[in-house]
């Protein structure tokens, strides 16, 4: 029975993380269509900044976890206005091309992040000083603290989201352009502008999924490919352009991963995974709750 | 592209091959070695634009079928020892049928739902190679008894005329009907369709041509360095070095590929002294040619127009 629960805590606390890490990459997509493939290098990029504040400049963690939000905040923009607007707004590539080179475009920005995270702060893995510490009990099983903070933090920042989205101005646009961006133009709505806050909003959500996930597992430079590679895998699963999808292949896929490392090994802990994907490829291409 | 013609362009590529062939006899042991590599990379590189650049799929997975053809191959010589050239074709073969088995699932789907597909292919072949160490070596690497040659000269060659005679098959199938037809396939899969053409049929068949040259390419490579590793022909990273080559040299032209592998590897031995940085100044060298040249180094040199 206490596996059962051990399970039931551990695979929630994964799956809220990766649910707050897809939630963003979903956006991306839904709004402006872009798939970006620079996402693990994000929020590597976030926990990085978070480390070094704490283990160079000696900030508490709470100082740490800001700025390491603040860089996730700071390098979306600069993915968006480097390398994304430019190729938008390129005269040269024919626009049914111009997805591919996103593709292609953020891919080398990534690898650039990766790169230079490697040069500066070598290879090893990281761990970000947790905010709060000790064990709670539950069910009888012995839970770190920062688990239940991680999954808690994961659901505010989501519902949060969700009030941005339903209840504010630059909000409701966001969604508007989602659904329909000629219409959202023919208000009189700049379609840049909303981009510009889609691309805020992700960075907010990269930073502070990097910075949960720093204090829960740690990070190398290793980790930028796996990490675009399960947001990736999860926002397909769930449909692209869907954000509740996304939330729940994201408990999917999480649930699969702990099972599997529980009962059978955390040798194939990927696996099952990939396999569910590529079966929901088959028998249902746009992936769960899909609508492109 | 209708600024050259197909007769022109491979002269000036036969020509080009005819200079390369003699350079042995100027050039060290060490830098045959490296343009050695940098050839079967060419080959990687012009099969998989064969799919992006003309059937329109972004194939996340051009290692699937490397590594399973470089596996086969490595396994089997390792296993029963039979003669190379058996070896090598079992190699071709596995990665063709490797590649139907992934195309089937993935032409189903498009664009970035294929492009994941593929991907996904490349983490199962590498987790499978990982946990069947036994027969794969593993994460170590798989080390295989025979090699074609010791003679860097005669590497060297072998992997020049195999990028030659691969490289003008895939060529002159992208400028004849089959290429047309892919391409319009590509632009507008609807359209081709309701033009008459097997959209699909067309694809499956770049697939399978695609997988043919990688896995004869990657199992020709195991005989060249005498061992398989997960890193050095599966990871993703190998897979987005072969993307970087082709959108540097140009995509849809087939022969940027080999311009851009000759490139990125010339890069990195030249930006050695840079050590860890120097993999980083090649990716933002690469970004600023997508983002400033889209065309490549291939379309810079030609000046070939685009229709906007």
């Amino acid at each position: 029975m206490t596996v059962f629960w051990q399970i039931l805590i551990d695979g929630f606390a994964i799956s809220s993380l990766y649910a707050l890490g897809a939630t963003g990459f979903a956006l991306i997509f839904g709004v402006s269509g872009v798939l970006n493939l620079s996402h693990g290098a994000l929020m590597v990029a976030a926990v990085v900044a978070a480390w070094a504040a704490g283990n160079d400049l000696h900030v508490g963690p709470y100082a740490g976890a800001a700025i390491g939000v603040a860089v996730g905040f700071l390098a979306s923009l600069a993915t968006y206005f480097a390398v994304v607007r430019t190729l938008q707004r390129s005269r040269k590539i024919r626009e049914e091309e111009k997805e591919i080179f996103i593709l292609t475009a953020t891919l080398l920005w990534g690898i650039m992040i990766q790169e230079l995270i490697a040069y500066i702060f070598t290879n090893n893995a990281k761990t970000v000083a947790p905010i709060v510490n000790g064990v709670v009990m539950i069910a009888g099983v012995r839970t770190p603290a920062n688990e239940i903070f991680t999954a808690i933090v994961c659901w505010l920042t989501i519902g949060l989201l969700w009030l941005v989205v339903n209840r504010t101005r630059a909000g409701k646009a966001v969604l508007a352009a989602s659904m329909n961006p000629r219409g959202v133009t023919l208000l009189g709505i700049e379609l840049s502008q909303v981009y510009v806050v889609v691309w805020a909003i992700y960075g907010v959500l990269v930073g502070v999924a990097g910075v949960l996930l720093g204090m829960f597992l740690g990070v190398s430079s290793y980790s930028v490919g796996p990490l675009t590679a399960s947001a990736f895998a999860i926002v397909v699963l769930g449909g692209l352009g869907s954000v509740s999808g996304a939330l729940i292949a994201a408990y999917v896929v999480g649930y699969l991963e702990t099972l599997t490392a529980y009962l059978i090994s955390p040798a194939y802990r990927t696996i099952p995974a990939l396999l569910l994907l590529v079966a929901v490829m088959y028998v249902r291409p746009r992936g769960l709750l899909g609508r492109r | 592209m209708g600024a050259l013609s197909t007769a022109r362009v491979l002269l000036v590529a036969l020509a080009v091959i005819v200079l390369a062939s003699f350079l042995p006899l100027w050039v060290s042991g060490y830098i045959l070695g490296l343009l050695t590599l940098a050839y079967y990379f060419g080959v990687f590189s012009m099969a998989w634009d064969l799919l992006f650049g003309f059937a329109g799929e972004v194939n996340f997975g051009p290692t699937f079928l490397i590594g399973t053809g470089a596996y086969t191959a490595g396994i089997l010589d390792n296993l029963y020892r039979p003669p190379i050239w058996v070896c090598l074709a079992a190699g071709a073969l596995a990665a063709v049928i490797g590649g139907v088995v992934l195309a089937l699932p993935a032409l189903r789907v498009r664009g970035p739902y294929f492009g994941l597909t593929t991907l996904v292919a490349v983490l199962i072949l590498q987790n499978f190679i990982v946990v069947a160490a036994g027969l794969t070596g593993g994460e170590i690497g798989l080390t295989v008894p025979d090699v074609i040659s010791i003679s860097d000269t005669t590497n060297y060659e072998i992997a020049l005329w195999f990028m030659a005679a691969s490289g003008a098959i895939l060529f002159a199938l992208s400028r004849s009907p089959v290429g047309l037809i892919l391409q319009a396939s590509g632009q507008d899969a609807v359209q081709a369709g309701a033009l008459g053409f097997n959209v699909t049929k067309h694809k499956l068949a770049a697939f399978i041509i695609s997988a043919f040259f990688s896995g004869l390419a990657g199992a020709l490579l195991v005989f060249y360095m005498g061992t398989a590793s997960v890193g050095t022909l599966v990871d993703i990273t190998v897979g987005v070095q072969i993307i970087i080559a082709v959108v540097l040299g140009g995509r849809r032209t087939i022969l940027g590929g080999v311009l851009g592998s000759v490139f990125l590897i010339a890069m990195s031995e030249a930006l050695r002294p840079l050590g860890d940085l120097s993999s980083f100044v090649v990716s933002a060298m690469a970004l600023v040619v997508v983002l400033a040249f889209p065309s490549g180094l291939l379309g810079l040199l030609t000046r070939t127009k685009e229709t906007a």
